[in-house]
């Protein structure tokens, strides 16, 4: 076993430490250290997305990113997403476009389409499904998924205007 | 007074039967505050890893734990040694057979369990998994179902070779497990001899796996000191779980508390007790410490419930007009080398007798053979009831193959041979009742949305210039809602289910179901049932499933028995406390029983509207002094529900597909599905489970096989090799539905969320031949991967320009 080595970042805006093995991965550190279970593990090898976080303003899965390397980062999980018990305009979406069943690959999404609508606030159908196409589900088809990217979407932008 | 403003309004606040009323379950997902199973963290408890077998038939001769014990944090290492001592080295599986929980001397098929590392925490249990050290001896495997049984074969299953019987009846060989048959074959038979018209394709079911997203794991903690074990599991059924795991350890079954919290989809994955789990509480009761142990992809793939893998023959005798006569199904089974598919002790290969679809056939025969290779146990029902997929893909590649014989068009081939609405109760010649369907109107109604015409006029188009367009037509009958006692059960256990209802006081309300809900939405459906049977509002009637502490005992969710079984006993139980509430009405408005009628939420006297009293209102009075002599206090019911027969879902649906024959691809252009599950409970939520069904059934159409080598290497366990369609590829789905009661279900619903898969995957392949119908094609096997496809564009010479 390696030396374990101090790691700290800034997670869903509050600054946090964890004491880990170099090899240790980001999702590992994230639900058995520091208590953040919303994102899941669907297969380790970077192909489900459930482990999907926001790192520094871009999408990673967490399955794939050393927690050695976030040193000073800012990382956004599910669990950031609520603010002041407000919902955001994507959890509402999921839950209105019932773009979920079992829920496994939800906070994946959610992180995952987060990034989507910083860098395109109005996608095309075709869009969304191109930068969803890292995300499995197995539940639900996509259908809805899309329809509530969609309606985030377009709240989002009517917040705006 | 019926459909005043006021009882619409009343109705509405309810948000019951039919209403799309958003999932209660959401609020927990959306926040990432779901609790699977990974998510279980109990004090002190540790992680197990297992090493498993990297042949796939071989003997151990050796096992060295020292290394391995030697790495920092590990604990303990388990061989199947450890487990004799506890009476756990071998487990009934499910389907009668038994299993070496850990690999007892040898090994029968890849990534078998072989030992389980216990260490501090999952970096250090893979650390000790990686060192233990198995000395094999390499065996000859058998991977070819069609070759098991020859003479000389290796043979799989020492354990058991001497045995003339494994649960199902006479064994014919070492490697053979059952024969199963119904239906009348000489009577079939004699329709063939005679017939103007027979065909016959062979048409394989390949392997496939049902990978829902989260793998499958548990976490077992022993209590020393009460005896108590506590198991927090990825299960489908967790009172059968609480019975097989007493039944192994002769732990008493009360101190047992099995619990499935949230499941992140289950398909069918998720019912068979894997070796996992049984080490895992091993370990527990060793350590005196909580155990957990989490699947890998890799593991999730390679070795717990694969699905399929019937090799299929297909036969149909028909008149000139494609009236069909008889038919005759067979198929060959591979189910691995332990027979743990779950299936109904009466019939081992399932509802595969439900072959003859929609159809009226008045002779029919089916048989199974089912034999052990050196692959994964755990044959699992995927998103199916016991094999209903495999025999509704045979008979409706069938009838397109009998169509394209006689140059009948495939829509018409369906109206000439469906059982016709007068005809329900329906009784197949295998045996079985059709409840209630209007077959018909179903594919009417589709073909005139998708203008049906109009498509077969633009193929002959398309054709002229050399393109390929297929249309696929699919009218599937189901059989779901596993089920009468009397022909279903599991262990011995019949297959009834349960529900417990308790109203407060304050009229809202708690109901424990024995069902368990992998994503299907049951807190918000049954919520809806009771909420319409005891006019409470849904919101506050809340749902318990899964822990075996609390809820009465049930089957669990597989098969699609949820809404026909579960939902009855929700049903059934609220109409018990509705009989009772109506005596409690009766008693604090003076009056009859009889005198008093039921409108939305409440009971009033019949022509004095205004005099009333609510559900809320009775609820609060049940809990008082003021109840009629000699009444119980309260306001409980407990409902076993033992359905007096299966439900049959049905549907129409059309998909067409272009096909590019210079690169074998294949664009799903279209796919219209209309279903009917009876009575619908809520269309959001059936609309949601359609989509997820179809996409399921894509996938098996068009790229899903656990492909092996010769030596039973698995050649594909990642989610890298083996097909998951993404957001891309998957196609835009349009749904539609009509309703048709069951008769015998209390709300007339049926269940549903099988049928895209089951009706979905033949639609698929039908498009998929019917693109090359014209060029004399009747079969191709699935999956229809690019590649397969080009392969046929090129054996046709079409592939080049
Ligand atoms: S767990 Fe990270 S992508 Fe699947
Ligand atoms: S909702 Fe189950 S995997 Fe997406």
């Amino acid at each position: 076993m390696a030396k374990k080595q101090a790691v700290s970042f800034k997670l869903n805006g509050r600054q946090v430490e964890v004491l880990v093995e170099p090899r240790e991965l980001l999702i590992h550190s994230l639900r058995e250290k520091l208590q953040h279970t919303g994102p899941h593990i669907g297969c380790e090898t970077s192909h489900c997305g459930a482990c999907t976080v926001d790192l520094d303003g871009m999408s990673v899965k967490s399955c794939t990113v050393l927690t050695v390397q976030c040193q000073d980062a800012e990382v956004l999980t599910i669990e950031g997403f609520e603010q002041s018990g407000e919902l955001h305009a994507l959890q509402e979406g999921f839950t209105q476009e019932h773009g979920l069943q079992c829920g496994y690959c939800t906070p994946g999404m959610i992180t995952r389409a987060f990034r989507l609508l910083k860098e395109n606030p109005s996608p095309s159908e075709e869009e969304i499904r191109y930068w969803m196409a890292g995300n499995l589900c197995r539940c639900t088809g996509y259908q809805n998924i899309v329809k509530a990217v969609q309606y985030a979407a377009k709240k989002m932008s009517s917040a705006h205007t | 007074m019926a459909g005043s403003t006021d009882t619409i309004e009343r109705e509405k606040k309810l948000q019951g039967l039919g209403s799309s009323r958003l999932r209660k379950e959401d609020a927990r997902f959306i926040r990432g505050k779901g609790s699977y199973i990974d998510d279980i963290k109990l004090p002190g408890m540790l992680f197990g890893a297992m090493v498993r077998s990297p042949y796939a038939h071989a003997r151990i001769k050796s096992i060295n734990k020292a290394k391995a014990l030697a790495v920092p944090g590990v604990v303990a290492v388990l061989v199947a040694e450890d487990l004799k001592p506890v009476k756990l080295d071998w487990m009934p599986t499910l389907g009668s057979d038994v299993q070496a929980v850990l690999a007892d001397k040898k090994v029968c098929f890849q990534m078998q369990e072989v030992a389980m590392v216990i260490a501090s925490d999952r970096y250090s249990a893979a650390d000790g998994a990686d060192m233990v050290e198995v000395d094999y001896e390499e065996l000859p495997a058998i991977v070819d179902p069609h070759k098991s049984m020859a003479p000389g074969a290796p043979v799989i299953r020492e354990d058991i070779a001497g045995k003339d019987e494994v649960g199902h009846g006479k064994r014919t060989h070492p490697n053979h497990i059952f024969t199963w048959e119904a239906g009348d074959k000489a009577a079939t038979d004699a329709v063939f001899a005679g017939a103007a018209v027979t065909v016959r394709e062979e048409i394989l079911n390949p392997r496939v796996h049902p990978c829902p997203m989260e793998t499958c794991g548990c976490v077992a903690s022993f209590d020393k000191v009460t005896g108590q074990l506590t198991v927090y599991i990825t299960s489908q059924a967790p009172h059968l779980v609480r019975t097989v795991v007493a039944m192994l350890s002769g732990i008493p079954e009360s101190k047992i508390r099995i619990i499935g919290g949230d499941i992140g989809g289950g398909f069918g994955n998720k019912v068979p007790i894997y070796p996992g789990y049984v080490v895992a509480i091993v370990a527990s009761i060793v350590t005196g410490v909580p155990i957990k142990w989490i699947e890998s992809r890799i593991d999730n793939i390679s070795t717990t419930g694969f699905a399929r893998d019937y090799h299929g023959v297909g036969e149909l005798a028909a008149d000139k007009d494609g009236r069909i006569k008889a038919l005759r199904f067979t198929a060959l089974a591979d189910h691995g080398a332990f027979n743990s598919h779950v299936s109904a002790t009466k019939l081992p290969a399932g509802l595969f007798s439900i072959c003859t679809g929609s159809y009226d056939i008045p002779k029919a025969y089916c048989r199974v053979d089912a034999v052990y290779t050196n692959k994964a146990p755990g044959g699992v029902a995927y998103r199916c009831s016991l094999r209903v997929t495999e025999a509704v893909y045979l008979i409706e590649r069938m009838i397109d193959v009998l169509a394209q014989k006689l140059s009948i068009d495939k829509a018409e081939i369906r109206r000439r041979n469906f059982v016709s609405a007068d005809k329900f109760p329906y009784n197949t010649s295998l045996g079985w009742t059709i409840d209630s369907g209007n077959y018909q109107a179903a594919l009417e109604k589709v073909l005139k949305a998708v203008d049906y015409e109009g498509l077969r006029r633009e193929q002959v188009q398309k054709r002229a210039k050399g393109e390929l367009m297929g249309i696929g037509v699919c009218t599937f009958t189901e059989i779901v809602g596993a089920g009468p006692t009397k022909v279903c059960d599991i262990l011995g256990i019949g297959l009834f289910d349960s529900c417990d209802i308790r109203v407060n006081p304050t009229g809202s309300a708690i109901a424990r179901l024995g069902t368990m809900s992998q994503g299907q939405g049951h807190a918000t459906t049954y919520a809806q049932i009771i909420a319409t049977e005891l006019g409470l509002s849904s919101d506050e009637i809340q749902i318990e499933e899964g822990d075996t502490d609390k809820a009465p005992y049930g089957a669990g969710t597989w098969g699609s028995r949820s809404t026909p079984v579960g939902g009855a006993a929700a049903a059934m139980a609220a109409r018990k406390i509705r009989a009772k509430a109506q005596k409690i009405a009766a008693h604090l408005l003076e009056v009859g029983e009889g005198d008093l009628e039921w409108e939305v939420d409440r009971f009033k006297v019949k022509g004095n509207p205004a005099q009333a009293r609510t559900m809320k209102e009775i609820a609060m009075a049940a809990h008082t002094s003021n109840l009629p002599d000699g009444m119980e206090k309260g306001l409980d019911a407990t409902e076993y529900y033992d359905p007096p027969n299966m439900t049959f879902p049905f549907g129409a649906y059309v998909c067409v597909v272009d096909i590019d024959r210079f690169t074998g691809e294949t664009k799903v252009r279209r796919f219209y599905a209309l279903d009917d599950c009876g009575t619908r409970i809520n269309p959001m939520i059936i609309e949601g489970q359609i989509h997820g069904g179809l996409t399921e059934a894509f996938a098996v159409a068009f790229g899903q096989a656990i492909p092996f080598d010769e030596n039973g290497n698995h050649l594909g366990n990642s989610l890298m090799d083996y097909f998951l369609p993404t957001a891309v590829e998957t196609p835009h789905w349009e749904t539609d539905h009509t309703v048709t009661p069951s008769p015998h279900h209390p709300i007339g619903a049926k269940g549903v969320a099988e049928s895209p898969h089951v009706g979905g995957i033949p639609c698929f392949s039908n498009a998929v031949v019917d693109a090359f119908a014209h060029l004399g094609v009747t079969h191709m096997d699935m999956p229809h991967t690019a590649f397969r496809v080009w392969q046929q564009c090129k054996a046709l010479g079409i592939s080049t320009r």
